[in-house]
Formats: structure tokens, C-alpha cells, sequence
């Protein structure tokens, strides 16, 4: 490398430390706080961007013993894993038929597709309640399971379309003649081609529901039946004496399932990401 | 087409299976069949709550009480009221900033991380990550960032000396909560922007540029009349997915400041929400929330017009 261009790759890399300051700074916080004792947390002579006093895992324990974080955590696996299979196997169904077969209204049917996929939760959350109590599902996390579909369906079958359309038809059709049906080709031939598309469908979908926030709200209010993001936010805030290390402790803990993910999958993530957008 | 089966009239009897399997071989059979579980749950779970959220807004709906149709008069009555009123100009100058910052950010972030660099991985699973964590969760972490008396932020500004103590108290007044709201929804969101527009950047030839050089154009004007009319698709299909779920943002303002101080925060989605749900006044409250459809469906038909036409 030359001269010239190391000092150049250096100034690059200069310039992103803010943007990645800006990035990270929150969460380099919150664990921080979550990690320090009361007296240093609310002591207004100390710094706050380090820990001097002494760390302290006080503020896990209560959270673990004195809340039912552990609870909320459960309800949100237990949504997250059924709505992410559910959509998943709706999804590849969809995506195999929309990118594949020729049928009736087929095209507009993969327009509704897209359409549905640009509706935000926040436009429907009012009537969906109703349809939610209609179902003798009120106040209970099955609620979630039923209606997270709604936005990981579209988002599954649009990702998945993109997915099945690079599948060379020829390699199908060469196991049809050789005697599969379309059911088998696409089992034993499609899905196995395709499994970065389903693995990437299934993180997308996986951290969709572990996010959603809007319907869980709305839809769940009892302590055994919401999950870990509405639990942390509006259980462990009572009245007007906020306890930070422990609100931070949940906020960091609430996270943690996305972030083991997110370290394992970050290619994944990423192609998934402009495959959205863009494909 | 059924390839690899043998045709129906030359077998005497085909078991049930058999015959199943070959009507599943059929395109215009099995396409309606895969298709059909997607469609019924959008019909029955997005819409036909969408009719409802329409006939909502048509009528006096209270929680508990049977309603009657009064027609348009939710969506006149609601400029009367204050609140509304600032919802409205809130949406427009919430997303209007907020897209626009992180377009010009996402357009320089990507333009850094298509450079060669050493660390490239790593560098990139940090950028994206805000986009990842659970926003609500996140957003707590930034109410305690803005919080009135141990404010990291504002220790930091008076730090440096860019803050007279005790630095503003960010979510009580006005033009700061908005400030703050923006900022986050700006840290959330500027992720889509840098990797859908690195993707954009890394698909565009070199020779572009080499021939560029060869006429020789500088850095600049390659990034302006190379770089720039390349990523046009691209920057079109995002700017119009961010809008719409910044229009349509609820997380953040909820977490952050409840819609307030006095309502100066306030979103459709939140408002539509308190109205709705916190007083019961569902009539109102969905009419709130379908002031959002207008530019929704505005996005759509310029997805679907514009910019698929160009990708295709």
C-alpha cells in the first residue's frame, strides 16, 4: 500500500468514529447504568460515562426476583417462535405459488401482497382490538400469535419471491420428469436450494415479532400475558420514582435474544435488509 | 403441467392419493391452494379491520355503547381541536426532518463504508445495529440519556462547554422534545438507509468511473453525475419506505414523551391511540388514524407506478 493510500484509509476511518459513536453511545449506557450502584448512579458529582464505584449485578437480581421479567421473557418466545413458524410456512407457500405457478389473478393477488406489506401496524391497531375481542382473545399473548402474521406473512412471501425466483426452473423440471411431483420437486429440490432465503425470512420474522410493541400494548395488559418489551416499559415504571438500574437491566436483558442472533446471522441480516427494499 | 405423472385416462383406477397428487400437479389448482392461507388471513386480519377502522370513523363509536353513522363529521370535528391541529404539523415536520437527515447521512455513512477498510465486518454489525434492538427498549435507554436531572447528554455538552448548566431539560420543553424524538428516530432508522444504499453503491459498474476519471472528472463531479443518477432507483424505493413508517411511527414518541409536553410531540399514531383507547372515543380515534392512508396511499402508487417499472 502506498504511502498516500494508508493515510487515506486512516482519514476514512477517522470519520466514522462519530457515526459509530452515534450508534453505539446508547447501549455502551444503558449497560453501564444497569451495572452501578445506586449511590454512584444518582450521585450529580459523579461521571456518569464510567463506573468508579465498584459494579454491581443488584439491579439483575431484583429484576430477576422482584419482577416477572422471567415471565414476560417466556411470553415473548412462546409469540415469537409460533408467529415466526406460522408466517414462515404461510410465507414459502405463497412466495413458491406467486413466483412459480401460473393461476388466476396471480399478479394482482402479488401486488396485495406488497400493498399489505407497506400498511403500518399503527393504521389498523383500533379495529384489530375489536377483531381481537371478538375472538375471546382479549388480554392474552395467543392474541400476538394470531395477529403478527398479518405484517411477517407479506414481509415472508416478498422475500422468499426473490428468493424462489433465482431457483433455475430447469433444476424442477428436470426432477419432474424424472418422475416427482411438483409437491416433491419443490421439497426435496426448491426448498433445500432456497434455505439461505427461508434462515433469512426466519430472522426477519424472528426479530419482527421480538420487536413489535404497538399490537402487544393493545392487546395484553395482565402481568402474566405481555411480553418482555411492554413488560419493561410500563410494569417496572410505577408512579414517579423510577428505578433506572433496574429499567436499564431490563432494557439490556429484553435485548439480549436479538443480539446472540445478530452476532451469528449479521450477513443474513444485512442481505434480508436491502432484499426488502430493493428486490 | 403434469410432467412426470402418467396421464389420468390410461390407468382403469388411481387410488385416492394418487388422484390428489395429480390434481396438486396442476398449476391452476395448486397455485390458488398455496395462496389461499395468505389470503384469508390478510382478508380476515388486515381487511376487513380496515373496513372496520372506515366505518369506525363514520361513526359516534364509544367503547361499550352501540353507535350510529354521522358520516364525515369525525374527520371535520377533529380541526377544531388543538391537538389535532399540532398532530398534524408535528407529522409533517417529524417526517419531513427526520427522512431528510437521514438520507444525507445515509447517502455519507455509505459512501465511508464502500471505502476499503480494516475492520469492515465489524463495522458494519455496529451501524446496524440500533436498527435491530427492540425500539422500545432502546428508546428507554434514551429517556434516561434526556432525563431532566442526571442527563448524560447534557453532562457531555456542559463537558465540553457547549452547554451552560444545567443544559436544556430536553423532553419538558417543546422544540427540544421534538428534537429529541427526531434524534432518535434518526439513530433507529439511518441503518435501512446506509445498507440499502451501500448495496445500491456496490452494484455500480467501475468502468463508470474509470471512464469518468479518463475524461477527467474529479471526485465530486463523479459523485454527482455518476454516483448520484446510478443510485437514483435506490434512493427513490427508500426515501419512500422510510416515510411511511416515519408517518406512521408510534415507539419512539410513546416511550419518549407520551405525545407531550402539551401535545407538542404528538403523532397520528399516538394521538389516534389516546383519543381511541385512553378515552375510549374509538369513532374519533380511528379517524385519527386514518388521516395516515392519504400519504400511505400516495407511497403505494408510487412504488408501484415509478419505481418497480424501474427495477423491472
Amino acid at each position: 500500500m502506498t504511502r498516500r493510500a494508508f493515510r487515506r484509509r486512516v482519514l476514512m476511518h477517522v470519520l466514522l468514529v462519530p457515526f459509530l459513536l452515534f450508534a453505539v453511545f446508547p447501549f455502551y449506557h444503558m449497560t453501564l447504568t444497569s451495572l452501578k450502584t445506586d449511590r454512584e448512579l444518582y450521585d450529580r458529582g459523579a461521571v456518569p460515562l464510567l463506573i468508579r464505584q465498584g459494579v454491581t449485578l443488584e439491579h439483575y437480581t431484583k429484576l430477576l426476583t422482584e419482577s416477572m421479567f422471567l415471565t414476560w421473557t417466556k411470553n415473548s418466545l412462546v409469540v415469537t417462535l409460533l408467529a415466526t413458524v406460522v408466517s414462515l410456512v404461510i410465507g414459502t407457500m405463497a412466495a413458491y405459488a406467486l413466483a412459480r405457478l401460473k393461476f388466476f389473478a396471480v399478479g394482482s393477488f402479488g401486488t396485495g401482497i406488497f400493498v399489505t406489506y407497506l400498511v403500518p401496524t399503527s393504521l389498523l391497531f383500533l379495529p384489530l382490538a375489536q377483531v381481537v375481542n371478538w375472538l375471546g382473545l382479549a388480554d392474552s399473548k395467543w392474541a400476538l400469535v394470531v395477529t403478527y402474521p398479518t405484517f411477517l406473512v407479506p414481509f415472508c412471501t416478498w422475500l422468499l419471491m426473490g428468493y424462489f425466483r433465482t431457483v433455475p426452473k430447469e433444476v424442477e423440471e428436470c426432477a419432474m420428469v424424472d418422475g416427482c411431483t411438483r409437491i416433491q420437486a419443490l421439497w426435496r429440490i426448491v426448498l433445500p436450494i432456497a434455505i439461505p432465503g427461508l434462515v433469512c425470512a426466519a430472522l426477519f420474522a424472528f426479530t419482527l415479532s421480538w420487536n413489535e410493541f404497538i399490537y402487544a400494548l393493545t392487546f395484553t395488559s395482565s402481568s402474566d400475558q405481555i411480553t418482555a418489551s411492554v413488560g419493561v416499559t410500563s410494569e417496572l415504571i410505577r408512579g414517579d420514582i423510577y428505578f433506572w438500574g433496574q429499567l436499564m437491566a431490563g432494557a439490556v436483558l429484553g435485548s439480549v435474544p436479538i443480539v446472540i442472533l445478530y452476532v451469528f446471522f449479521l450477513d443474513y441480516y444485512v442481505s434480508g435488509l436491502t432484499a426488502g427494499a430493493v428486490k | 403441467m403434469a410432467i412426470g405423472t402418467l396421464p389420468v385416462t390410461t390407468t382403469a383406477r388411481l387410488s385416492l392419493r394418487e388422484r390428489v397428487s395429480e390434481l396438486l400437479d396442476r398449476e391452476h389448482i395448486l397455485g390458488p391452494l398455496f395462496v389461499s392461507p395468505a389470503f384469508i388471513l390478510i382478508l380476515l386480519l388486515v381487511a376487513y379491520p380496515f373496513c372496520m377502522a372506515v366505518y369506525f370513523s363514520l361513526s359516534n363509536a364509544f367503547i361499550g355503547r352501540p353507535s350510529h353513522l354521522i358520516g364525515i363529521k369525525n374527520f371535520i370535528n377533529l380541526w377544531d381541536s388543538d391537538a389535532f391541529r399540532q398532530t398534524f404539523q408535528n407529522a409533517f415536520v417529524f417526517t419531513g426532518v427526520a427522512v431528510a437527515v437521514k438520507l444525507v447521512m445515509g447517502v455519507a455513512l455509505a459512501l465511508l463504508l464502500n471505502q476499503d477498510l480494516w475492520f469492515k465486518r465489524l463495522i458494519r454489525g455496529i451501524v446496524l445495529l440500533p436498527w435491530v434492538i427492540p425500539t422500545a427498549l432502546s428508546t428507554l435507554g434514551w429517556w434516561w440519556m434526556f432525563n431532566s436531572l442526571y442527563s448524560v447528554v447534557n453532562w457531555s455538552g456542559i463537558a465540553l462547554g457547549i452547554m451552560d448548566p444545567p443544559g436544556p431539560n430536553w423532553l419538558g420543553q417543546r422544540y427540544y422534545a421534538m428534537t429529541a424524538v427526531i434524534l432518535v428516530n434518526i439513530w433507529r432508522g439511518l441503518p435501512f438507509f446506509v445498507i440499502t444504499i451501500l448495496a445500491g453503491l456496490v452494484s455500480i459498474p467501475k468502468e463508470l468511473y474509470e471512464a469518468a476519471q479518463a475524461d477527467g472528472a474529479g471526485p465530486w463531479a463523479r459523485f454527482w453525475y455518476v454516483t448520484l443518477p446510478m443510485l437514483k432507483g435506490v434512493l427513490a424505493i427508500v426515501v419512500l419506505f422510510s416515510t411511511i413508517f416515519t408517518f406512521s411511527d408510534f415507539n419512539i414518541v410513546y416511550v419518549l414523551t407520551h405525545g407531550g409536553p402539551i401535545n407538542s410531540t404528538h403523532l397520528f399514531a399516538t394521538l389516534s391511540r389516546q383519543i381511541g383507547l385512553e378515552s375510549g372515543r374509538i369513532g374519533e380515534g380511528a379517524a385519527i388514524s386514518l388521516y395516515l392512508f392519504p400519504l400511505l396511499a400516495f407511497v403505494v402508487y408510487a412504488q408501484l407506478r415509478y419505481v418497480r417499472r424501474q427495477v423491472n
